[in-house]
């Protein structure tokens, strides 16, 4: 069944056909080649697939693209500058080497700034607590940790 | 995932009337049903996408209750100041499920309807002797959940709010099994009008009361009453997380927790 669907996506208005069973991260990189979203695991648990929601971190291969309709999804495409200016968050995480393959980092961005939008001022305790929903199978979390801490008091200024 | 038709309901006889019509399945947040689809061990021929019905979300304080739409994110009801301050113990209950990507997309209503055995919400409807309301009739907690994965809900009937009257103390305590983050044994014990209640989630195949810590707690709400009681394995799950003797074990231990944490 092909069904029509109208959202917004990194600011840019989409009008699309999808089949009802499109997830949300196949319409992110399979129909608008935003391939920046990972699938890690395919069963909601790795969070290598989050993107924001109208500002909510959603693991976007558990959600079927119909469910967004009408929302904001921001990808991490959506962050830099148009000038490539990177996003306090990914510019913490490159500073503090908080990636080691990479394959993880999308979904901990984005899953970082729902935490800080939330908590600006998190602690470490905190900041592992709410990264629970997103793993690192090259287990960097300290540099991860230490990333969002940084990110977290960049966006503050 | 096998095809299904989608139908976007707008209003809860809308929904009802697609479902009685199609003999589909409604969709809530879909954190565990979008799962099943994958999988393949869910086959709807119709799905009802419940997500743009206004009267379905909310949380409102009624008196001695709160009143939460069935919609309503797991996130909305850990951040709800009502709830926060009538009942901290569903506040925090809401906060520990799944993961933060679950919690802003999972509902209230979609648990209650999935009644997983190892879901911690069963045991916040039956440890505060909640009412169902659904959009046919009210049902009291003991009425609603039926068995594993099993409820009381007709094909056609949603869930539409659930009203939770305001404990004296409470407190949920799970043991989480490290992979699933489900409750390997989760204990909600609370001081209500009624008496004491002790709800038990994920030891069983579906949420159960425990009347010998009840009676203990009733007697004595103390830690030290409820770890003496010896609760029996006999029923009880028993997998390769945890043998029954196991998680009868956590039971007691869980609801000592419990009563320590609700003060």
């Amino acid at each position: 069944m092909s069904i029509p669907l109208s959202l917004t996506v990194n600011g840019q208005a989409v009008t699309t056909t999808v089949d009802a069973r499109t997830l949300l991260v196949d319409l992110l990189r399979t129909g608008l080649a935003l391939t920046g979203t990972h699938v890690g695991c395919d069963t909601a648990q790795c969070g290598a697939c989050t993107v924001l929601v109208d500002g909510r971190a959603v693991k976007s291969c558990n959600v079927l693209a119909a469910q967004v309709a009408g929302a904001k999804v921001q990808t991490i495409e959506g962050l830099a500058a148009e000038d490539g200016t990177l996003h306090p968050m990914q510019a913490a995480f490159r500073e503090c080497h908080g990636l080691q393959c990479g394959f993880c980092t999308p979904g901990m961005v984005m899953s970082a700034l729902d935490l800080v939008a939330r908590h600006p001022g998190a602690d470490e305790a905190k900041i592992r607590e709410e990264l629970e929903g997103n793993l690192c199978r090259c287990t960097g979390y300290q540099n991860i940790v230490k990333a969002v801490r940084l990110g977290a008091a960049e966006m503050a200024k | 995932m096998y095809t299904f038709e989608l139908k976007k309901a707008d209003s809860v006889a809308n929904a009802a009337a697609l479902l009685a019509a199609s003999g589909g399945k409604a969709l809530a947040g879909g954190q565990s049903l979008v799962a099943a689809l994958k999988l393949r061990l869910a086959q709807p021929g119709t799905l009802v996408d419940l997500s743009g019905i206004a009267e379905l979300k909310g949380i409102r304080r009624e008196g001695t209750h709160v009143v939460i739409g069935a919609m309503t994110r797991h996130a909305d009801v850990a951040a709800s100041a009502e709830v926060k301050v009538g009942i901290p113990a569903l506040a925090a209950l809401a906060e520990g499920i799944g993961d933060r990507q679950v919690r802003n997309m999972g509902t209230l209503g979609g648990s209650l309807a999935n009644n997983d055995p190892a879901a911690c919400y069963p045991a916040a409807v039956l440890g505060l002797d909640a009412v169902v309301h659904t959009s046919k009739r009210k049902l009291a907690a003991a009425d609603f959940f039926k068995g594993m994965y099993e409820t009381a809900l007709a094909e056609d009937e949603l869930i539409t709010s659930v009203s939770f009257p305001v404990p004296a103390k409470a407190a949920y305590v799970k043991f989480v099994q490290p992979a699933s983050r489900f409750a390997l044994v989760g204990v909600f014990v609370a001081q209500t009008a009624g008496g004491v209640r002790v709800a038990v989630t994920g030891a069983g195949s579906s949420v159960f009361r425990a009347k010998a810590l009840e009676d203990a707690l009733a007697k004595s709400f103390t830690a030290d009453a409820a770890k003496a009681v010896k609760v029996p394995a006999t029923g009880l799950n028993s997998d390769l997380h945890g043998s029954a003797e196991y998680r009868a074990h956590l039971i007691s231990v869980l609801a000592a927790r419990a009563v320590t944490a609700a003060g």
